[in-house]
């Protein structure tokens, strides 16, 4: 047995047998073969059985994930029996003699450079496809095996070195228990995902892969970021144990699903969950949920090869608005960029995405995108309560442009004799510095303000979040970064206006007490933590916490916030 | 020989989903069948030959068939185009 310490992601545990998301060695050496016909016959049968696991593949797929994630197979498909590389390939075993591998590897080389010459991202993308394909029949050469995710047909842990969007889009809810990672930290992708999945995960392990096989038994301790690996069995009994508990302790929360969020002293404050697409609404209605606080309209976008059209988006917003019932919806405008590429919009590369070209950056600039987006939120309103915000706002001019276009459009729909609900109200993400320092002005203008810690706080700290050398400088708790938040707040209350927080900071056990002692109107997170922290929340008493707050923000370190919170609540 | 001149309607120009469709119904058919675009010839087969074309938005195109079934095969990329609303 051995053991390993990560960050810990999603809470609970989880217990199953490890399945690797990795690469097998593909390795082989060039060598000349007796007889080129032999030769050929094996590269035929490789082809057929990389074919026949394709279909099946699809197929699945299709099943499980829809035709939109399937489609990606029938185009690997094709490229496994294009004659344009089929036919080289037996060519060259032929002509010169060699091995399958060696004929397959130089002639899918070849294709693959050529499109990644290509002057275009789209095509660049097409080289992954070969070089996807060109694995697929090598493995059958080699006999190694490719993990294919979408057929795990059994509870298991999920081991990689990192979980990408498409990595997740195949992965079979019913059968993924938990996973571990090498690298990310608490808000990279695989961490936001297990939340919404509600499964255990523990991330930044560094060498899972490393110290896990297929089959092994594993452990992943969410609550406290540790994994581990075919655990004696006392060990494992006793975190049988734990998992029991927490499931009673979920069973607990789970009563208040229809309660109100309301602290010892009688102060309602509003518990939202953050969420990506329609699908995760199930998650925010079992978990009580008392609105949207973050619509993160970007999914609609990601892992396609063009932008979604205004009707499609129509429907997706129209979904949410009608799924919430009359509940608050807030949705946050394209934010692309940074971390998150959309190949096909052929974006030049950037030295410091996070600090470039992104979000209303992009909007502002690239305005059918932006306007078509509005049209799709100005028809579905009608169906809910929509509330609309612009991401990455950096300065008041930039939100004035933003809503004039908003108001264009408006015009637009209403010349056109198509309905918009008559009030919307307008919010900006207070994700940068500047914007936070300026809250007084921005208060006068909009009706709301959402605090985005993720970034505010690697703004503040200049520390990338990406960036694992440097992640010790991500601290919620610091008091630069409360006193940032509290002047939004203040700000906000000064104008009549409310003000939430849709980043990690909302759920966050530490940070909660002192954001209600802020006076945060709005806390929206992983609908998973909704109902943890409205448990936390009725056993705090608003006045106390008031009093709490005024102390941290005098204080000089996150070590003494956290401690001061923790006198005040364990007491 | 069956030959047939298109202009490409398309926003996206023909790649990914449209190449498939393409390519698919191509590979039914006995005959060879070529896609040219400007000096460019390639095999309608293959979908690694349509994608290398970068056929984009306002292109004019030239499809050609050769062999036993190639009025039914030119019948079926006609097809495929307009119902997709690729080319006319």
């Amino acid at each position: 047995m051995s053991f390993l310490k990560g960050i810990a992601a999603s809470n609970g545990i989880a217990i199953a047998k490890a399945y690797r998301l990795v690469e097998p060695d593909f390795s082989f050496e060039k060598r000349t073969v007796d007889s080129p016909e032999e030769e050929s016959v094996r590269f035929q049968g490789a082809l057929e059985t990389a074919q026949s696991e394709l279909e099946t593949i699809r197929d699945r797929a299709m099943e499980e994930l829809g035709a939109d994630k399937a489609a990606i197979f029938d185009a690997h498909l094709l490229v496994l029996r294009d004659p344009e590389l089929v036919s080289p390939i037996e060519e060259k075993i032929k002509s010169e003699s060699i091995n399958a591998e060696t004929a397959l590897k130089e002639t899918a080389d070849m294709f693959i450079s050529m499109f990644e010459s290509m002057d275009n991202e789209y095509m660049k993308e097409r080289a992954a496809d070969i070089r996807d394909v060109t694995k697929r029949i090598l493995s059958h050469l080699l006999g190694v095996q490719i993990p294919n995710p979408s057929m795990v047909a059994e509870e298991v842990i999920i081991v990689a070195e990192d979980l990408t969007p498409s990595d997740t889009a195949q992965l079979n809810r019913n059968f993924v228990k938990g996973f571990t990672t090498n690298i990310g930290g608490r808000t990279s992708h695989s961490a936001i995902m297990a939340r919404s999945m509600e499964i255990p995960a523990v991330v930044g392990t560094k060498t899972a892969t490393e110290e896990i096989s297929n089959g092994d038994i594993v452990v992943v301790d969410g609550m406290n970021g540790e994994v581990h690996i075919n655990p004696a069995s006392e060990l494992l009994d006793q975190y049988r144990k734990v998992q029991e508990d927490y499931a009673k302790q979920k069973a607990e929360w789970a009563k208040l699903v229809n309660e109100k969020t309301v602290t010892a002293d009688g102060i309602h404050v509003e518990l939202a969950a953050n969420i990506g697409t329609p699908k995760d609404l199930k998650g925010v209605r079992e978990n009580g949920g008392e609105g949207i606080g973050l619509y993160r309209t970007e999914f609609l976008y990601m892992d396609r090869d063009q932008l979604p059209t205004e009707e499609e988006q129509y429907e997706s917003y129209k979904a949410v608005l009608e799924g919430m019932e009359g509940k608050p919806v807030v949705v946050r405008t394209l934010d692309i960029g940074g971390d998150k590429e959309l190949p096909y919009l052929n974006l030049p590369k950037e030295m410091n995405p996070f600090l470039g070209y992104r979000a209303i950056r992009l909007c502002l600039d690239e305005q059918d995108i932006f306007r078509t987006q509005l049209r799709a939120l100005l028809r579905a309103s009608i169906h809910g309560n929509l509330k609309i915000m612009f991401p990455m706002i950096a300065t008041l001019a930039e939100f004035r442009e933003a809503k004039a276009i908003l108001e264009e459009e408006k015009q637009g729909l209403a010349a056109k004799g198509i309905k918009v609900a008559e009030s919307i109200e307008l919010g900006i993400m207070v994700e940068i510095p500047s914007t936070a320092v300026l809250a007084d002005q921005f208060a006068k203008e909009v009706d709301f303000f959402s605090i985005g810690t993720n970034d505010l706080i690697q703004y503040t700290m200049a520390a990338d979040r990406m960036n694992q050398q440097v992640s010790y400088l991500y601290q919620p708790y610091n008091p630069a970064i409360l006193r940032l938040v509290k002047m939004v707040i203040d700000a906000a209350h000064k104008e009549g206006k409310w003000a939430g927080m849709c980043g990690e900071m909302a759920g966050d056990e530490t940070a909660i007490p002192v954001l209600l002692g802020l006076g945060l109107d709005e806390f929206s997170m992983s609908a998973s933590s909704v109902l943890k922290a409205r448990s936390l929340i009725r056993n705090l008493n608003k006045a106390d916490m008031e009093s709490l707050a005024e102390k941290v923000l005098e204080m000089g370190t996150s070590e003494e916030v956290v401690e001061a919170v923790n006198a005040a609540t364990l007491s | 020989m069956a030959e047939k001149k298109f202009k490409v309607i398309a926003e996206t120009g023909i790649h990914a989903r449209p190449a498939t469709l393409l390519v698919q119904a191509a590979s039914k058919f006995d005959s060879e069948i070529q896609l040219q675009y400007k000096e460019k010839k390639v095999n309608l087969k293959s979908i690694m030959g349509v994608m290398s074309l970068g056929i984009g938005q306002g292109a004019e195109i030239t499809v050609s068939a050769e062999g036993s079934d190639e009025a039914d095969a030119m019948n079926t990329i006609e097809e495929t185009l307009k119902r997709e609303g690729l080319a006319e």
